[in-house]
């Protein structure tokens, strides 16, 4: 376990070094999110209607915007051969790497997106079970995405990619995560929600580490 | 059987359908050094990466003390320090940092105590607290190397270790070299040029 | 399985496919020609679609194909990875567009027969809305094996691929149903034998097998071209 520690420990500690590689992230995140309403029109029942989907789908896209470094600077720069050859299992590094990621980008978008919410007027109630949400959903989309981001090592073209192999793996997550919200603002059972979701996630931290390790094995040949 | 710590025997690779290499054999004793020497592309590299078990040979067999490697693959990574063509450093943090921070991956026991000494045998010091993406391309080089000092592993796997490094830091290896294989180590690097510790020469052709 | 390993040599696959081809094409256009027949004239208009209705003898079988493609891919997936071989990776790279072809028809044909009974080319029905999803997966399979300067790398991260896909393939039904329940249920699949007609599920069944031998057709033509591409890029490696 001390290495998967130092590994997170490592990673954060390297996003602290370019705080601003985080920053654009957010700073799409919340650029996104407005154009939905200059795109759609102001209109309050409208916005309020639409915003768990346009938040979900603007979290997603963040997420995957940020991954395609996740392993590639490491594979530039040769410390993915470190990570290799670590005497500990493969499956754990990867692991630890979609832990950090998700502690620099799913838990700032969680905590941000309640702030956007009010601007599409949701019920404060609302805003809390959008950040819950997002707080359970999200690292299933680290994982999703990280598998992406390894399998799409080396690639051309690796960014657009990313995308189209992360996007339709990540619809569970996104069709419980917005439902969640609307449940709860339609009366609908938001617990029952929250707990595929949860359950989502669990199934992407059950399988995705293998998957990854898997990538960055053929990735190392 | 085991009289020998490294036993290579029959190992073939293959690349992108080509063949690298085929019925390669040797074995390796303590305190032995293999320099591999061969033209560019005759597969130094990928030796090293097969031995590493990076790169899956499609026949042969590699063994340590007797015992196939490929059946405890973690405990063999925890036998070997690698210097791969590329350093493997974060150019984001520090001299110190990035050789800290690659023991603990290796789930190693603080190194803060043995530090000193790996900077030392690389004239490392004055730039300790320097980002690496700051370095020469031989500061890094040096830099790699007191990493692999520092992780006491008994197998060094070295692709061309010289590369970069000025006359000085050229017998800093030679020195740091010759006493990991007068502790009983074993070291194997590709090269071309002469490494300057007596060893033994394997050839791909 | 143990019997088809002599098939994972490309060269003996080679010698087989040769000698199954020609009665395979045969076939298949034989059983085409009757299937048609079947579809188009002789079985009855439905009593509420009318001849909408025949659109189903090539989506339903289509929509079938389509998901025993993934299957597929996700087999020869595993083929590669654990015993690596050769032929799997081929053939996965010969199949994934044909899977991805009978997934377009599928999606085609839905949005034909749409138009008549919902009134509109595309709704958000939840087994198009999976069978759209199916076929982004497809295209992600085609698009990653095809990204790498090394044809192998792009094999084994699309095999990686194609068993993540599979495994979450349930999931995304399940969550797309849950999303969306207005689709009539399946009633070929269901357990406890067809609910439907036999002048309707004969045809059904048929032009069923006949897109199989098609599909089988197409797949080991495809791989053929695939082994001819290989050996031409190693022979070009080699000089």
């Amino acid at each position: 376990m001390s290495g998967f520690a130092a590994l997170v420990a490592r990673d954060l500690r390297l996003v602290w070094r370019r705080p601003g590689d985080v920053a654009v992230v957010l700073a799409f995140f919340v650029v996104a999110t407005t154009l939905f309403p200059l795109g759609i029109g102001p209109e309050a029942n409208v916005l309020a209607r639409i915003a768990a989907g346009v938040l979900w789908c603007a979290a997603l896209f963040a997420a995957l915007l940020s991954l395609d470094r996740l392993f590639a600077a490491d594979f530039e720069d040769g410390t993915l051969d470190l990570l290799l050859l670590a005497p500990w299992p493969l499956e754990l590094a990867a692991l630890a790497k979609c832990c950090a990621h998700w502690i620099v980008t799913g838990l700032p978008l969680a905590l941000l997106a309640p702030f956007l919410g009010v601007a599409f007027g949701l019920e404060p109630g609302v805003l809390l079970a959008l950040a819950a949400t997002l707080l359970v959903g999200t690292p299933a989309l680290s994982l999703i995405g990280g598998l992406a981001a390894a399998l799409t090592l080396g690639a051309r073209k690796s960014g657009a990619l990313l995308a189209l192999l992360a996007l339709p793996l990540c619809v569970p997550t996104l069709i419980f995560g917005s439902g969640a919200v609307e449940a709860l603002a339609t009366g609908g059972d938001f617990g029952a929600h929250l707990a595929v979701l949860a359950a989502l996630a669990l199934v992407a931290l059950a399988t995705t580490p293998w998957a990854i390790a898997a990538a960055l094995r053929q990735a190392g040949e | 059987m085991a009289s020998f710590p490294l036993e290579v025997a029959d190992l073939a690779c293959r690349r992108g359908g080509r063949k690298v290499f085929e019925r390669l054999s040797f074995t390796l004793g303590s305190g032995e050094l293999l320099a591999l020497v061969g033209r560019n592309g005759s597969g130094k590299t990928t030796l090293l990466r097969a031995l590493a078990l990076l790169v899956r040979p499609e026949a042969g067999s590699i063994h340590w003390q007797g015992k196939d490697v490929r059946a405890e693959p973690e405990a063999w990574r925890g036998r070997l320090a690698w210097l791969g063509h590329l350093e493997g450093l974060k150019g984001d943090l520090t001299v110190a940092e990035n050789l800290l921070a690659a023991e603990r991956l290796r789930g190693a026991p603080p190194a803060e105590n043995r530090l000193d000494s790996a900077l030392v045998a690389f004239d490392l010091p004055p730039l300790a607290a320097r980002p690496v993406r700051t370095l020469s391309a031989g500061q890094r080089r040096r830099t790699a190397l007191a990493r692999v000092v520092l992780t006491q592993a008994p197998l060094w796997l070295l692709d061309e270790p010289l590369n970069a490094l000025d006359a000085p830091a050229q017998s800093a290896f030679r020195t740091a070299l010759k006493k990991h294989l007068a502790a009983g180590g074993l070291a194997i690097a590709a090269t071309h040029a002469d490494l300057g510790v007596p060893g033994r020469t394997l050839e791909l052709a | 399985m143990a019997d088809l390993h002599f098939l994972a040599n490309p060269a003996r696959f080679r010698r087989f496919s040769q000698r199954v081809l020609p009665s395979l094409a045969f076939a298949t256009v034989l059983m085409l020609a009757v299937g048609l027949y079947m579809a188009l004239i002789q079985s009855p208009p439905d009593y509420q679609q009318g001849d909408t209705v025949r659109i189903m003898f090539v989506h339903v079988p289509s929509a079938w194909l389509a998901m025993a493609g993934y299957a597929l891919l996700a087999g020869l997936g595993a083929s590669l990875l654990i015993w690596r071989h050769p032929l799997a990776a081929l053939m996965a790279r010969a199949s994934a567009p044909v899977g991805a072809g009978f997934c377009a028809v599928c999606l085609l044909t839905g949005a034909l027969w749409g138009r008549p009974m919902w009134g509109a080319y595309w709704v958000w029905d939840a087994r198009l809305t999976s069978m759209l999803l199916l076929f982004f997966l497809y295209l992600g399979h085609i698009a990653l094996s095809r990204a790498y300067d090394e044809p192998e790398r792009g094999d084994r991260a699309a095999a990686i691929l194609a068993l993540v896909g599979v495994i979450n393939l349930p999931i995304i039904k399940f969550s797309v149903d849950w999303w969306n329940t207005l689709h009539q249920p399946a009633s070929v699949a269901r357990l406890g034998g067809p609910s439907i007609h036999p002048s309707i599920l004969i045809p059904l069944l048929w032009m069923a097998a006949t897109l199989f031998l098609l599909f089988v057709l197409l797949v080991l033509l495809r791989t053929d071209t695939e082994i001819d591409r290989r050996r031409l890029e190693n022979a070009e490696l080699q000089a």
